[in-house]
């Protein structure tokens, strides 16, 4: 039993990190939901960035494996948003979430580009907390996500 | 007053960050606003706190060094204002990494917060708990967040629902207190706290057998009720997703469900209707409900045998397998590899679909139809797949490459049906990808050809015929040069000719040009021209009337910039030159078989220096031209590269390609007079052309330590003869050699008459506990040391959670055995551990090792350490 909990406890965690890069190849937001040194962090987006935008053909799956990640990426205009994943994560139902995610950003910034994202860093943040909490999805709705955000910029 | 949108300057410093034209600038402006911020935190102004902390939140996104700011983050966070904490706390998740005293700082704050009035302020501490932490905090905070998850306010709950998994993720132990909780969660109405109920009790179903067991008696109907009505709802534009409501719920309880049915007919029969109305229902025409039919699916072949369901699940994955959406397309060949598991035919009948996802223009597709297909493979299938792949690889992407033939390689390896079969597959997948291939393949392809000995001109001719075309492949080039310089006769003369084959000419000339091919070319490797210099000696014996030729050629290598190649080319030279008449004797013989079993108890990797082996090497004196020059050769890499384990074992190998040889080589000779021959052969070589003393001497020593080592084994022989039989056909030549290098060694070994005893040592003492080694070799290996380790309490109190660790420097290696226990009684309890210690400067350095011991003595963790350095000398 105690060997059981051992094995769980190096589980799964769903979703591990969250990029937003531009087609340059910069990073414009990164979530990570595991603990990564910096240096680490930047091996590990620089090979995620090269690999996702090598594969630019229009026919090519958003599914791409590195290490013992799978990367689930999609393309909006000229930002690409990854989200690195365990093994056994349903990758299509990941690539709903980016869609969920770009729509909410949509709704708040109004067709939401990557100087929305470098400008309002912070927003950007709020919105991902609301949307997951240590790799798992917190809540699927838009109106509930940027609520209590809305609720702080009418404070302000 | 919100600090960004009236924060100029953190406008300001992103756009000079964003002009920058190069990397260098970059980090310029940032370690200019670093330093602006450094001055600013020491001013202490709390109105420029969120503005540096939102600064140093872009600059740590762009992966600069920003741990200055933490301390700002708890600062912020333990201010009143909403603002204040938002952004602390979102700093303190971002830039704080897992140093425990800073993390430790935040907990009173974080509980404060769990209480405050304000719920927004609640949730801000439960997502920054949720996300970042420890089983220390995990264990103070859990009882709030137990009773925020009954929270009036459903943001609230949703957020505490999933603190809660992070909780129980840390410490397992306070699983339970959150299962009623939790299933309370699951009669929700509110999406987001039903996901994130549901998420809390997957999480406590892994975690603890009894919460498992508690939802699948309480909960199942709940949940599959659940499903029904969200499948079955009315249009809610709020979770509409093309059609389907709320898909991430969906799966989440598709998810819970697989869970709860695994390994429980009773609640897997529940379930079996609604996953039939999911399976049949879904549209699948949009990525929404693809995705929940991919969990359905997942979840069916999860849950207990339900054949009509699986059939279903199978003719939803062979849709998906021919969609043209290349994401459905790989969902289906990830899923069809757990469907093998309980449906081999069902899959198999998808193989000429799969197998064209293999030749894919999309990457990820290939790999993993690559991996299908190795699974699919049977011995009945095995040679029209291989085919199929091979003529794939014929023009698949070069990247592309090294994958596939691996997986071709390790397929034919697994269900060839025959030797020739498996000869000519290899020899296809060389010639294609030789470069690819990894050192153990072509070792195993080596052993294989060895061994067939009807084979041997059959596939000296092939490879003879494939390296004229292929003469880039490494490796292909590697096993065409054994073969040439070991059957060059049969290839010459056409010996053992197949009803399949074309007759072929090829002169003796034509052999050694294509060994001086590969010794001269620019890119060819150390061990190809090591391995082409003794083929061309091995050449010079079966083909006599060329051997001026050969003796050009080895002549050349004389001038090569690689010291052990100039070596060998001088003492080749001289054997070719010199001793015209001993050519014919054992030193150049063809190799007798290789043991396969040998080999393929060594590449699986148990044994990485096994006891055969190491007295290969000594038993190889007659011959050790051959052999010293490949060992050292290899010797000389896999110093530097002991970090990858398959190209050392590959040095072994072929020390070991050798050393079989050798071995019964010189059996031979022991029976017949040659010895004598062999001696005076070996005195030669050592005296002749060698041009630095030093490593004449050295070489020496080398021979030297093996011969005493074998002394130590033919002793060890008397009383353990189960060894194999190649050692006591050794033995008595052995001693012979042992002497004749006393004579000539400088020093005799002191240790060989001392036989193979060593005095325990004590090799720790403290007030409170002892270590005594005692230390045996195994039979023929003298560079592995079996160590006894005891560990002795003698303190009066009882040590439990004993863990002994080691170190040592790197020409050592250690693997260490389960201790047998890990408490010691008090008062002299014991506890014994076996090391296993691999010295591969045997003869040249002692052992040496560090080491720590960790143990709880009335609960308090105690810690000692130290070095060992009193071994006995030899080891």
């Amino acid at each position: 039993k105690i060997e059981r909990s051992e094995r769980e406890r190096g589980r799964k965690m769903g979703i591990r990190f969250i990029l937003m890069v531009n087609k340059q190849g910069q990073t414009r937001l990164a979530q990570y939901y595991e603990w990564l040194t910096l240096e680490e962090r930047r091996a590990l987006e620089g090979e995620i960035v090269r690999k996702c935008l090598a594969r630019n053909d229009q026919q090519q799956c958003s599914f791409v494996e590195h290490r013992n990640y799978k990367i689930v990426y999609r393309r909006y205009a000229s930002l690409f948003f990854m989200v690195g994943v365990d093994d056994d994560e349903n990758e299509l139902a990941i690539l709903e979430f980016i869609h969920l995610l770009v729509e909410t950003m949509d709704k708040h910034f109004g067709n939401v580009c990557e100087l929305d994202i470098m400008f309002h860093l912070e927003k950007a943040h709020f919105m991902l907390e609301e949307m997951v909490m240590n790799g798992c999805i917190v809540e699927t709705s838009k109106a509930n996500i940027l609520s209590p955000i809305q609720l702080m910029d009418k404070a302000h | 007053m919100n600090p960004f949108s009236s924060s100029t300057r953190l406008r300001d410093m992103i756009r000079s960050i964003r002009a920058c034209k190069t990397a260098a600038e970059e980090r310029g402006v940032v370690r200019k606003e670093c330093a602006d911020i450094r001055a600013s935190i020491n001013e202490n102004d709390p109105h420029d706190r969120h503005r540096n902390l939102a600064k140093l939140m872009f600059i740590h996104m762009l992966g600069y060094p920003t741990h200055f700011g933490q301390m700002e983050c708890l600062k912020l966070i333990a201010s009143p204002g909403f603002p204040e904490k938002r952004i602390g706390y979102l700093g303190l998740m971002l830039l704080l990494d897992e140093r425990q005293e800073v993390l430790m700082l935040v907990t009173n704050s974080l509980k404060q917060d769990l209480n405050h009035t304000n719920q927004y302020v609640v949730g801000l501490a439960l997502c920054a708990l949720g996300n970042i932490c420890s089983a220390e905090m995990a264990r103070d905070l859990a009882p709030e967040v137990e009773r925020l998850i009954q929270f009036r306010d459903p943001n609230i709950r949703k957020k505490a629902a999933l603190c809660s998994t992070r909780i129980v993720r840390k410490v397992p132990d306070l699983a339970e207190n959150f299962i009623n909780a939790a299933s309370s969660l699951l009669k929700e109405k509110h999406h987001g706290v039903l996901i994130t109920g549901v998420q809390l009790c997957y999480e406590l179903c892994t975690i603890n057998d009894e919460a498992l067991e508690f939802f699948r008696k309480k909960c199942t109907e709940g949940l599959i009720k659940t499903l029904r009505d969200i499948t079955n709802s009315a249009y809610q534009p709020e979770y509409d997703v093309a059609g389907i409501t709320d898909p991430f719920l969906h799966i989440r309880l598709l998810k819970l469900l697989r869970v709860l049915g695994h390994g429980d007919a009773d609640a897997s029969d529940l379930m079996t209707d609604i996953l039939a109305q999911v399976a049949t229902k879904t549209e699948s025409n949009k990525n929404a409900g693809n995705a929940v039919l991919y969990e359905c699916v997942e979840t069916i072949m999860a849950i207990e045998d339900t054949s009509s369901l699986r059939v279903l699940a199978i003719n939803i994955l062979g849709r998906f397998l021919s969609n043209r959406d290349n994401n459905i397309r790989y969902v289906a060949l990830n899923m069809l590899m757990k469907a093998i598991a309980f449906d081999d035919q069902a899959v198999q009948r998808h193989r000429v679909t799969i197998l064209e996802c293999v030749k894919d223009p999309d990457a990820s597709i290939r790999k993993r139809a690559l991996e299908l297909v190795s699974l699919l493979v049977n011995e009945n299938n095995v040679k029209q797949l291989t085919k199929e792949l091979i003529d794939y690889l014929e023009i698949s992407d070069e990247d592309f490459k090294e994958d596939l033939s691996a997986k071709i390689c390790s397929i034919v390896e697994k269900f060839s049906p025959e030797k020739i079969w498996y000869i000519d597959q290899m020899l296809k997948v060389l010639s294609e990808a030789g470069k690819f291939v990894k050192d153990d393949v072509w070792h195993a392809l080596i052993v294989v050809i060895s061994n067939a000995s009807e084979l041997h001109g059959y596939t000296v001719r092939a490879l003879y015929k494939a390296v004229l075309t292929y003469s880039e492949q490494e490796t292909l080039v590697r096993v065409a040069i054994w073969c040439i310089g070991e059957y060059g006769d049969l290839l010459v003369n056409n010996v053992g000719m197949l009803g399949i084959e074309d007759p072929i000419t090829v002169t003796e000339c034509d052999a050694v040009d294509v060994v001086e091919d590969a010794i001269t070319r620019h890119n060819s490797d150390m061990t190809t021209k090591a391995m082409a210099l003794v083929a061309l000696l091995k050449l010079s014996s079966r083909c006599p009337s060329i051997s001026e030729r050969i003796k050009d050629v080895i002549l050349k290598q004389k001038g090569s910039l690689l010291l052990e190649m100039q070596q060998r080319a001088i003492e080749f030279n001289s054997i070719v030159e010199r001793h015209k008449n001993i050519r014919w004797s054992s030193l150049v013989e063809r190799m007798p078989v290789l043991d396969e079993a040998t080999f393929n108890v060594r590449r699986a990797g148990s044994l990485p220096a096994s006891v055969s082996t190491m007295a290969k090497p000594s038993v190889s004196i007659p011959n050790g031209v051959a052999a010293a020059p490949l060992v050292d050769l290899l010797d000389l890499d896999s110093d530097d590269i002991l970090a990858a384990p398959s190209s050392s074992s590959g040095a072994d190998f072929l020390q070991d390609l050798l050393g079989v040889d050798l071995g019964s080589s010189s059996a031979q000779s022991g029976a017949t007079p040659t010895p004598k021959a062999g001696t005076d052969l070996l005195l030669d070589i050592l005296s002749i052309g060698t041009p630095s003393p030093a490593q004449n001497s050295t070489s020496a020593i080398d021979l030297l330590s093996t011969a005493d080592m074998n002394n130590n084994s033919s002793t060890a022989l008397d009383t353990l003869s189960s060894s194999a039989p190649p050692h006591i056909a050794t033995t008595a030549s052995a001693g012979g050699m042992f002497d004749l290098l006393d004579g000539l060694s400088p020093s005799p070994s002191k240790e060989a008459t001392n036989g193979p005893a060593y005095p325990p040592i004590v090799a720790y003492e403290s007030s409170s506990l002892k270590i005594e080694f005692t230390f045996s070799k195994p039979t023929g290996n003298p560079q592995t040391t079996n160590v006894e380790a005891t560990f002795i309490n003698i303190s009066p109190n009882t040590f439990t959670d004993f863990v002994f660790q080691a170190a040592v420097p790197k020409f050592l290696q250690l693997h260490l055995d389960p201790a047998s226990s890990n408490a010691l009684p008090a008062n002299g309890g014991k506890v014994t551990q076996n090391l296993r210690v691999t010295n591969s400067q045997h003869g040249k350095k002692s052992l040496v090792m560090r080491m720590r011991i960790g143990y709880k003595v009335n609960g308090k963790d105690v810690l000692e350490e130290g070095q060992i350095n009193n071994f006995p000398r030899g080891l």
